[in-house]
């Protein structure tokens, strides 16, 4: 032990500490970042696909129409904000409750295929939502998308503060991910969390056993959609606009490119993924209008050549150090 | 609803038949693929595109549309076959949900390639000039064109039965769907038959790609609604069935086209609902087995 150098005792401690280590990492994140908006895109969107990684990575279900809840909740917050002026926290609520609602609702559908059928029925349900949310324009302002949202105050007991400075918001998001992070790291430590891992392994064994499985899919299901819809709803506070394109399956493939690129299954994956996607998007596209190329170059290779991502990479290196 | 003249109401139905075709066509290809190697092909609907902008490519160099509908599907199934050679074939075995994935990072970098190159509009694409016009059908006038289309595509798929049914290969094919290790065991070297079928399924998307295009339009993201829709198809006919995607095909175009005529904003949505339907009482689609590939 004494060999081991510094660097790979920190390694061997986060990830066992995956937790303290994400949130640590979070808090001083902003200051190492070249501006604080990337910052903050990355928390919302490894939020994101945090939500999805409890459904692909945990229980072995893709999904290509995760677009359908992150846009639930984008909708929801952005309806509630500017045709109800209700307050944030409201708006935040419904965005759970919408998104929960949505994929209790397609969960049940898509859910009664496996495998493959599944991941393009989630596609074609999510298709479907935008060709709705295309055709209400009363509601949802069609192809132009909801507007200047306006921004109020957050309410706290007693106060009220502007959320709206960058890093200000940064740390309203930080706070909704922490508690996130720590909700998904009770459940999957959790004898269900288990039953999750005992499905993606081998479904028809965790049905021997005794587990009803298809209810905890469903289960898993509703989880994954409302942590989407809770991304989707920060978003929109963030952005003050919500576009028909969060519906559409651009986004659900995005959701999936970051995930798979961070690493499947894993505790860090989703937010190194989305750090990576979303640099490399900041960065091509000075350059270029074209790094969707660049990207989805990365992605093909990703799959080819290393399916686990590039924490699940590290991950395997840091077991075996710890063997060693 | 009861004002509708009875010929408007050929004429949707008629041409809801011809969407049905482009269909078929993008269906039954997914569906050989999909039975074939268990491979969902999610670059399938760039495939179509790309099938439209080669058309367009060919119409500007040689300017002769019967020469492009030969040639195009020749080259699209060549990318194809491109694609399974040097990177779907590695995945084989793996996770099955690896070459969807694959397929799909493939599919945004055709999407980008041909936006690089022909820029994000529409193009117009001119049906042949021999083909221009309606034609009168006794009930009503009909797109001489669109019949074209109803044509080729049932020439295709006689053309796809002979082959599967009555040639060697086609027993080859039809025998690797239901067990690929026994036809290996009987000395049949089945790679070069995955990358066959391949290929013939892009083709096939190619050719319904320029078919398509003078009904439809070119544009780079004409095939993913194109891949979704297709997909339903495939879901209500039966993954891997080329009956069930045939019939389906059919009935879910003329669906759309009813739909547009009573009400068009649900145009778009009805087929979903449909899909929705299937599933709820018959989840492995009308013509389906259970258990493929679940």
């Amino acid at each position: 032990m004494e060999k081991t150098s510094i660097v790979k005792r920190i390694l061997i401690w986060a990830s066992n500490h995956p937790l303290w280590m994400i949130i640590l990492f979070f808090l001083i994140f902003p200051f190492i970042m070249p501006y604080k908006a990337l910052a903050t895109l990355i928390l919302i969107n490894g939020l994101f696909s945090l939500g999805f990684n409890i459904l692909y990575g945990y229980t072995g279900l893709l999904s290509f129409g995760h677009a359908a809840y992150f846009g639930l909740g984008a909708y929801s917050v952005g309806i509630l904000l500017s045709r109800f002026q209700t307050s944030i926290w409201t708006a935040l609520l419904f965005s759970l409750i919408v998104s929960g609602v949505g994929s209790l609702i397609i969960g049940f559908f898509c859910l009664r295929r496996r495998g493959i059928y599944f991941a393009l029925l989630n596609l074609a349900f999510a298709q479907m939502l935008y060709f709705i949310a295309f055709q209400w324009v009363s509601l949802t302002g069609g192809e132009v998308g909801l507007r200047n949202i306006p921004t109020p105050a957050l309410q706290l007991p007693g106060f009220s503060i502007d959320i709206y400075s960058p890093l200000r918001f940064y740390y309203f998001t930080f706070i909704f991910v922490t508690i996130a992070l720590i909700v998904l790291k009770r459940i999957l430590d959790s004898p269900f969390g288990r039953v999750l891992e005992a499905i993606r392994e081998n479904e028809n064994r965790a049905r021997a056993i005794g587990y009803h499985t298809n209810q905890v899919k469903w289960l898993s299901y509703i989880i994954s959609g409302v942590f989407s819809g809770l991304a989707g709803g920060l978003y929109t506070l963030y952005m003050h606009f919500v576009g028909i394109e969060y519906l559409y399956w651009t986004t659900s493939g995005m959701v999936v490119m970051m995930t798979l690129l961070g690493g499947a299954g894993t505790f860090f994956g989703p937010f190194i993924g989305a750090g990576v996607y979303l640099y490399l998007e900041d960065i091509i596209s000075i350059y270029t209008k074209h790094w969707m190329i660049f990207v989805g170059s990365i992605f093909f290779l990703c799959v080819l050549m290393f399916p686990e991502g590039i924490w699940g990479r590290v991950k395997s290196r840091i077991d075996r150090l710890k063997v060693s | 609803m009861f004002e509708i003249p009875l010929s408007a109401l050929g004429l949707q139905i008629f041409m809801g038949f011809t969407l049905g075709m482009i269909f078929v066509l993008l269906a039954v290809g997914l569906s050989l693929i999909f039975g074939m190697l268990t491979v969902v092909n999610f670059a399938h609907g760039a495939f179509y595109m790309w099938g439209a902008y080669a058309g367009l490519l060919a119409m500007n160099y040689m300017g002769n549309f019967w020469l492009a509908l030969v040639i195009v599907p020749i080259v699209v199934g060549g990318v194809g076959m491109l694609l399974e050679r040097f990177a779907v074939r590695r995945l084989y075995g793996l996770n099955p949900d690896y070459p969807l994935l694959l397929t799909f990072g493939f599919s945004l970098v055709m999407i980008e390639i041909v936006r690089i190159i022909w820029g994000t509009a529409d193009h117009p694409f001119s049906s042949p000039p021999a083909l221009q016009g309606p034609i009168n059908l006794g009930v009503f006038f009909f797109p001489s064109y669109w019949l074209f289309v109803i044509v080729v595509t049932i020439v295709v798929l006689l053309l796809l039965w002979i082959l599967l049914k009555k040639t060697n290969i086609g027993l080859i094919i039809r025998a690797g769907t239901r067990d690929s290790l026994m036809v290996r065991v009987c000395g049949i070297d089945i790679s070069k038959i995955w990358l066959l079928v391949f290929g013939m399924g892009t083709g096939i998307a190619g050719l319904a790609g320029i078919l398509a295009a003078p009904m439809r339009g070119v544009y780079p993201e004409m095939g993913i609604s194109m891949l979704v829709e297709c997909f339903v198809v495939v879901v209500v006919g039966g993954m891997g069935s080329l009956v069930g995607a045939i019939y389906s095909g059919i009935i879910l175009g003329v669906v759309v086209s009813f739909t547009t005529l009573i009400y068009p904003p649900m145009a778009n949505i009805v087929i979903f609902l449909v899909m929705a339907v299937i599933l709820l009482i018959r989840p492995s689609g009308l013509f389906g087995e259970k258990g493929l590939l679940e």
